[in-house]
C-alpha cells in the first residue's frame, strides 16, 4: 500500500547553537514526516530540543545557530534555500505560533493593521474589502468578534491574543503550522479552548499541525501521531493512541508514569537531570536514567527499529539482536547519581 | 573578644574579594567593541590623571608664570619650540595652563562627586527603604530639582556663595546639581531590590533594617554606581568648564581652568588667534570622551541586557553510518 | 472614547504639577533670601546714598516681613507679574517676552538640528550594530557630547566667521534688519515670514546658522545614544520575531515595526533634554552674543541684580514644568498603553 507522499520530510536534521566552547547539539540527527492535514505532537522535557526542531523547520533560528540536513517541502530542501525564498514561504506555506502571546503583537498597531500588513505582503492582488472580509472571517472562527477588529493588542486578554496570533497565522491558509508550546502560558480553561481550535484545523482549514509541547495530556487528546524527543533525538514515534497505550521506549513509559492524573496515588519522577547537550552521554543518551539499562546501552549508539508497522523506536530493548554483542543484554546497575546532580 | 572578631573580619574580607572577582569577570570577558571602549577610555583617563598628579613635574612652566629668568614671555605667540601651544595675551604658556588645568578639573570633580555620593546615596537608601512621609517629601524636592538644568542650579549656587569663589565653591555648586541624580538612581534601585524575595526572606528571619540594607541592598545597588559615577564625572567636567567659562568657580589666581581660558580666548578669535582656545578645548573634549568611553564600556560589560554573547564556529561532522535509515519512514496502515 | 481618557489623563497630570511648581517657586524664593549681604546694596553698588537704597528697598517690598513677601511673591506670579529689576528698572515680563522669544527661536532650531542628526545617526548605528558604521556613529555621538558648546561655538566663529567669512558670528540679526523688521511676535523668523520679508528672513537664518548648529550638534549626542539602544532593544522584541515568522520582509520589519517603536521614547527625551538645552542656551547665547534670556540671566548675575535673577529663574522653572507636562501628554497620545 502506498500512502500519499508526506507534506514535510525531515532527514538527519542537526541544529547546533554556537558557544565560546563546543556547540550545543540541540537537535542531533532527527528524521520525521508530517502528512497533509495531520496533527503531530512533539513531546519531551524542557531543553530536549523540541522547540529548536520546530523553529529549525521554518528556518527561524536565533543568531549563532546553524542547521544541517534536509527539510524537504514541495520537493525542495528548506535548509539550502536562499533566505528571501524561504521568507516568502513563511506565511502562505509554513506558519509558526509562539508561546507567549502577550508580547508577540506590536503594541502600537491595531489588530486590523496587523492583518492588513500580513495579507498585503503575501497576496498583493487583494482589495481592502477582501482583506477585511478574510481577516474578520478567520478571526470569527477563532471566536473574536468583528467589533473588536480595530482595537489594540493590550485591550485583549492572553487567551484572546493567542487566538489572534493563530488567526494571523491561518489567514494565509498555510499548509503546515508549527505551534511552539502555544498554551503553556495560559490557564487550563483557556488552554482547552485553544486546543479545541487547533485540533479543528484539519477540518476547517486542512492545515497540518506540529504541536510542540511538554504536556502529554493534550497530545493524547488532540494528536494523530506523537514523536517523543530526548536529548536532541527522536526516541519513539507512532500513532498517539498506540504509543500511549503501549509505549515502547522506557523514557516514554517513565514520562507517562510521571504524569499526574486523578488516579495518581504517589508521585513518580525520572531520576537524574536532563542531559548535557554539549557533551551528551555515550551510546544511548538515556542510559544514565533508564530503569531498564543494559550493558550495551552506554557502549553503542542504538539503531532505529520498527517494532510494529507505523511505529519506530530508538532503543536496544527492541534490538536488532544481531547488533548487540554477547553479554550486552545483561542489566546494568544504574549509575549512582550524585545528589548534587539532581535538579 | 579578639578571637571572635578575627574570623568575622576575614570572612567579610573573603566575601569582598569574591565580590570583586565576580564584578571583574564580565570585564575580562568583554568582547570586541565594549572591550575597546573600556580600555581606550581607561587609557585616556589615566593619562589625564597622571597629568593632574604630576603637573608640577611635567609642565615646563607654572600656570600663572609669565616670565622666566627675568625675561617676560612673548604675548600671544604662535606655537613654537619654546612654547609648544603658544602663549596667551597675559604671556602665560598655553600648554602649562592645559596641564595644570587637568589638576584643577580632576580635583574639583573628585571632591564634588565624593560629596554628591556621600549625600545622595545614603539619602536614597534610607528614603527608598523606609518610604513614608520622609520619602514622599524628599522625592518631591529631588524631582523638582532634577528637572532643572544642571548649569542653572550650579550658577545659582555659585552666585549665592558670592565672594567665596574657589575650588570648594565650584565643588559645592556641582554637588548640589548632582545629588538629586544619585538620590533618584539609588532610591529606584532600592525600591526594586526591596521587593525581591531574598530581602523579604531576610526580613522574615528577623534581620534588622540596618543589616538588611547593609548586606543585601547596599551591595546590589553599589554595583551600579561605577558606570554612573564615571559618566557623571564626564558631565561634571563639562559643568565645571561651563562655570569657568561664565566666570564662576575657580579664580585665575587659584589655578588654571580650561573653561575660563576659552572665555579669554573669545576676544582673541576676532584677530584670528586660534591656539589660546583650541588647546584647552581639545583637552576638555579628550578627557570627557575618555571618561565617557570608560563609563559606557563599563556599562556594556556589566549590564547583561546589552552584552553580546560570543558564538563559536560550528562544524558539522560527517554522519556516523548506519545511525538513521534513509528510506521513507513509516508505512501508514491507518487513515 | 479615546478622547475622554486622554482628557482625564491631562487633568490628572496637571493636578500633580501644582505641588512641584509650588516647591520650585518656594525654593527659588528662599534661596535668594538666604544669600549673605544686603541684596539691594549689592546690586546698586557701594557708592549709592543710603536714602536711595532705602527707597528701592521699600519699593520692591524687601522691608516687609518674610511671610508677607512670600505671599506677595506667589500672588504676583499668579498674575503674571515677575517683578522689576533693581539695576535698570525694567519690568521682568518685558524682558521675558523680548529675550524669551529670541531664546525660543534659538532653542527651537537647535532642537531641530539635534533631533535630525541624532535620530539619523542613532537609527543607522542601531540597525547596523557592531559594524564600522555603528562604531563611527557612537564615537561621533560621544565626541560631540564631550565638546563644550562654547568651545564648538568659538571654533565655528573662527572658521566660518573669521577665516571663511561665510556667516555672522553674533547677534540675532544685522542692525539694518532689526531696524526694518516689524515686531509681531518678537521671534524674528516668524515676523519675517509674516511680512514676507525675504531678505530679512535670509539675514535672520544666517545669524541663526552657527548658534543653532552648535547648540544642536552638542545636544545630538544624547539622542544618538538613546535611539541606538532603543533600536537594538526593539529589534530583539518578541513581536519582531513573530512578524518575521509571518514572512514580513526585513526592511519593513526594521522600518515600520522596529524604528517606529524605537522612536516612541524620543518625545520623552526631547522633554528631558529641554533642561540640557536651556543650560546650553545660556552658554550659546553668551558665546554668540545672542539676546536671549540666558544672556540676560548672565548679565544680571554679573550685576548681582537679585530680583531680575529671581524672576528669570522662576520663568525657567515654569517652562521646565510646562515642557514636562506637554511631553507626558504627547506620550499618552502616541502610546495608548500609558493613559491611566
Amino acid at each position: 500500500m502506498s500512502s500519499p507522499p508526506p507534506l514535510l520530510s525531515v532527514r538527519n536534521l542537526r541544529v547546533y547553537y554556537g558557544t565560546p566552547g563546543h556547540p550545543v547539539r540541540a537537535v542531533d540527527g532527527v528524521s520525521l514526516d508530517i502528512g497533509e492535514s495531520e496533527v503531530l505532537g512533539l513531546v519531551g522535557e524542557s531543553g530536549c530540543g523540541k522547540s529548536t526542531l520546530g523553529r529549525g523547520i521554518l528556518g527561524l533560528l536565533p543568531e549563532g545557530a546553524r542547521a544541517n540536513g534536509e527539510v524537504l517541502y514541495g520537493g525542495r530542501n528548506l535548509i539550502d534555500l536562499p533566505p528571501k525564498t524561504l521568507r516568502r514561504m513563511r506565511g502562505p506555506e509554513l506558519g509558526l505560533i509562539f508561546q507567549e502571546p502577550m508580547t508577540r503583537l506590536n503594541p502600537l498597531m491595531r489588530i486590523s493593521d496587523q492583518f492588513r500588513e500580513t495579507l498585503e505582503q503575501h497576496e498583493r492582488k487583494l482589495t481592502s474589502r477582501e482583506i477585511r472580509r478574510r481577516s474578520l472571517d478567520t478571526l470569527g472562527r477563532m471566536g473574536i468578534p468583528p467589533t473588536r477588529f480595530n482595537q489594540y493588542p493590550h485591550e485583549f486578554s492572553g487567551g484572546m491574543r493567542q487566538r489572534i496570533m493563530i488567526a494571523l497565522a491561518l489567514v494565509l491558509r498555510p499548509k503546515l503550522l508549527v505551534a511552539d508550546e502555544p498554551t503553556t502560558s495560559l490557564d487550563v480553561i483557556v488552554e482547552g479552548q485553544i486546543l479545541a481550535l487547533l485540533s479543528d484545523l484539519k477540518r476547517n482549514f486542512g492545515t497540518a499541525l506540529m504541536l510542540v509541547t511538554h504536556n502529554l495530556g493534550i497530545v493524547a487528546e488532540s494528536c494523530d501521531r506523537v514523536a517523543v524527543m530526548y536529548a536532541g533525538q527522536i526516541v519513539e514515534e507512532g500513532p498517539a493512541r498506540d504509543v500511549f497505550a503501549e509505549p515502547s521506549h522506557p523514557y516514554t513509559r517513565e514520562l507517562l508514569r510521571s504524569t499526574i492524573s486523578l488516579d495518581t496515588t504517589e508521585l513518580h519522577s525520572i531520576p537524574g537531570a536532563p542531559p548535557n547537550l554539549i557533551d551528551p552521554p555515550s551510546g544511548c543518551r538515556f542510559h544514565p536514567r533508564c530503569p531498564d539499562v543494559m550493558a550495551v546501552c552506554p557502549a553503542k549508539v542504538p539503531i532505529e527499529t520498527r517494532p510494529e508497522p507505523g511505529r519506530r523506536v530508538l532503543c536496544w530493548l527492541h534490538g536488532p539482536e544481531s547488533a548487540i554483542p554477547p553479554g550486552g543484554t545483561q542489566p546494568l546497575e544504574r549509575e549512582a547519581i550524585a545528589v548534587a546532580e539532581e535538579a | 573578644m579578639a578571637t571572635a572578631a578575627a574570623p568575622i573580619r576575614s570572612l567579610r574580607g573573603r566575601a569582598g574579594v569574591m565580590a570583586l572577582g565576580r564584578a571583574v569577570k564580565p570585564i575580562r570577558e568583554a568582547r570586541g567593541i565594549a572591550r575597546w571602549m573600556l580600555w581606550s577610555g581607561a587609557a585616556i583617563t589615566v593619562f589625564f590623571i597622571v597629568l593632574a598628579l604630576f603637573a608640577s613635574v611635567i609642565s615646563p612652566y607654572n600656570f600663572n608664570q609669565y616670565r622666566s629668568g627675568g625675561v617676560r614671555f612673548a604675548q600671544l605667540a604662535h606655537p613654537s619650540s619654546k612654547h609648544w601651544m603658544g602663549t596667551t595675551v597675559q604671556s602665560t604658556d598655553v600648554m602649562a595652563r592645559v596641564i595644570w588645568g587637568a589638576q584643577t578639573e580632576l580635583k574639583v570633580v573628585v571632591i564634588a562627586l565624593a560629596m554628591a555620593l556621600t549625600v545622595g546615596v545614603p539619602l536614597g537608601l534610607i528614603s527608598g527603604y523606609f518610604g513614608g512621609v520622609l520619602d514622599r517629601g524628599l522625592v518631591l524636592i529631588m524631582d523638582a530639582l532634577f528637572a532643572f538644568p544642571y548649569l542653572l542650579i550650579a550658577i545659582v549656587i555659585a552666585f549665592l556663595l558670592g565672594n567665596f569663589q574657589g575650588v570648594l565653591t565650584a565643588a559645592i555648586a556641582i554637588t548640589v546639581a548632582y545629588v538629586p541624580l544619585y538620590f533618584r538612581v539609588v532610591r529606584n534601585h532600592v525600591i526594586s531590590v526591596r521587593e525581591e524575595p531574598y530581602v523579604d526572606a531576610a526580613r522574615a528571619l528577623g534581620a534588622r533594617p540596618r543589616t538588611v540594607i547593609r548586606k543585601y541592598v547596599f551591595f546590589n545597588v553599589v554595583q551600579n554606581v561605577p558606570p554612573i559615577a564615571t559618566l557623571n564625572a564626564a558631565d561634571a567636567i563639562l559643568l565645571l568648564a561651563a562655570l569657568g567659562f561664565l566666570g564662576y568657580g575657580i579664580q585665575p589666581t587659584q589655578g588654571a581652568e580650561w573653561g575660563y581660558d576659552i572665555n579669554r580666548a573669545v576676544s582673541d578669535a576676532s584677530s584670528g588667534i586660534w591656539w589660546t582656545g583650541l588647546f584647552p578645548g581639545l583637552a576638555i573634549v579628550l578627557l570627557v570622551t575618555g571618561l565617557t568611553l570608560l563609563g559606557e564600556g563599563l556599562n556594556e560589560t556589566i549590564n547583561p541586557v546589552l552584552r553580546r554573547r560570543r558564538f563559536g564556529r560550528i562544524e558539522f561532522e560527517a554522519q556516523t553510518p548506519g545511525a538513521i535509515t534513509i528510506e521513507p519512514l513509516v508505512e501508514e496502515d491507518e487513515q | 472614547m479615546a478622547g475622554t481618557s486622554l482628557r482625564t489623563y491631562l487633568l490628572t497630570r496637571l493636578a500633580l504639577v501644582v505641588p512641584m511648581v509650588l516647591i520650585l517657586l518656594t525654593m527659588v524664593f528662599l534661596l535668594l533670601r538666604v544669600a549673605p549681604g544686603n541684596p539691594i546694596q549689592a546690586a546698586l553698588g557701594g557708592h549709592v546714598p543710603a536714602a536711595y537704597v532705602q527707597q528701592i528697598t521699600h519699593r520692591l517690598g524687601f522691608d516687609k516681613p518674610l511671610y508677607q513677601q512670600y505671599g506677595d511673591y506667589l500672588w504676583d506670579i499668579l498674575r503674571g507679574n515677575f517683578g522689576t529689576t533693581i539695576t535698570d528698572n525694567r519690568k521682568l515680563s518685558q524682558i521675558i517676552t523680548q529675550n524669551g522669544a529670541a531664546t525660543l527661536e534659538l532653542t527651537f532650531f537647535a532642537m531641530l538640528v539635534a533631533i535630525v542628526v541624532g535620530v539619523l545617526v542613532g537609527l543607522v548605528a542601531g540597525r547596523y550594530r557592531d559594524t564600522p558604521l555603528d562604531v563611527f556613529g557612537r564615537l561621533f555621538g560621544i565626541v560631540v557630547y564631550a565638546t563644550p558648546v562654547f568651545f564648538l561655538g568659538l571654533m565655528a566663529q573662527l572658521v566660518f566667521g573669521v577665516w571663511l567669512n561665510w556667516l555672522p558670528t553674533s547677534d540675532q540679526a544685522s542692525p539694518l534688519t532689526q531696524a526694518l523688521l516689524k515686531t509681531h511676535t518678537n521671534i524674528f523668523v516668524v515676523d519675517a515670514l509674516i511680512d514676507g520679508n525675504w531678505s530679512a528672513l535670509k539675514d535672520v537664518f544666517e545669524h541663526l546658522a552657527l548658534p543653532a548648529a552648535t547648540l544642536g550638534l552638542t545636544t545630538a549626542g544624547i539622542f544618538i545614544r538613546l535611539i541606538r539602544v532603543n533600536v537594538i532593544r526593539t529589534l530583539r522584541d518578541d513581536y519582531i520575531e513573530a512578524a518575521r515568522a509571518r514572512g514580513i520582509p526585513e526592511h519593513r520589519v526594521v522600518f515600520h515595526h522596529a524604528f517606529k517603536n524605537a522612536l516612541v521614547p524620543v518625545i520623552t527625551v526631547v522633554g528631558l533634554n529641554m533642561a540640557l538645552l536651556l543650560g546650553g542656551a545660556v552658554l550659546t547665547e553668551t558665546t554668540f552674543n545672542w539676546p536671549g534670556i540666558g544672556h540676560a540671566l548672565v548679565t544680571y548675575l554679573e550685576n548681582r541684580d537679585y530680583t531680575a535673577v529671581q524672576g528669570i529663574i522662576v520663568v525657567f522653572a515654569l517652562v521646565v514644568v510646562a515642557v514636562s507636562v506637554l511631553v507626558d501628554f504627547i506620550n499618552a497620545y502616541v502610546d495608548p498603553r500609558i493613559r491611566y
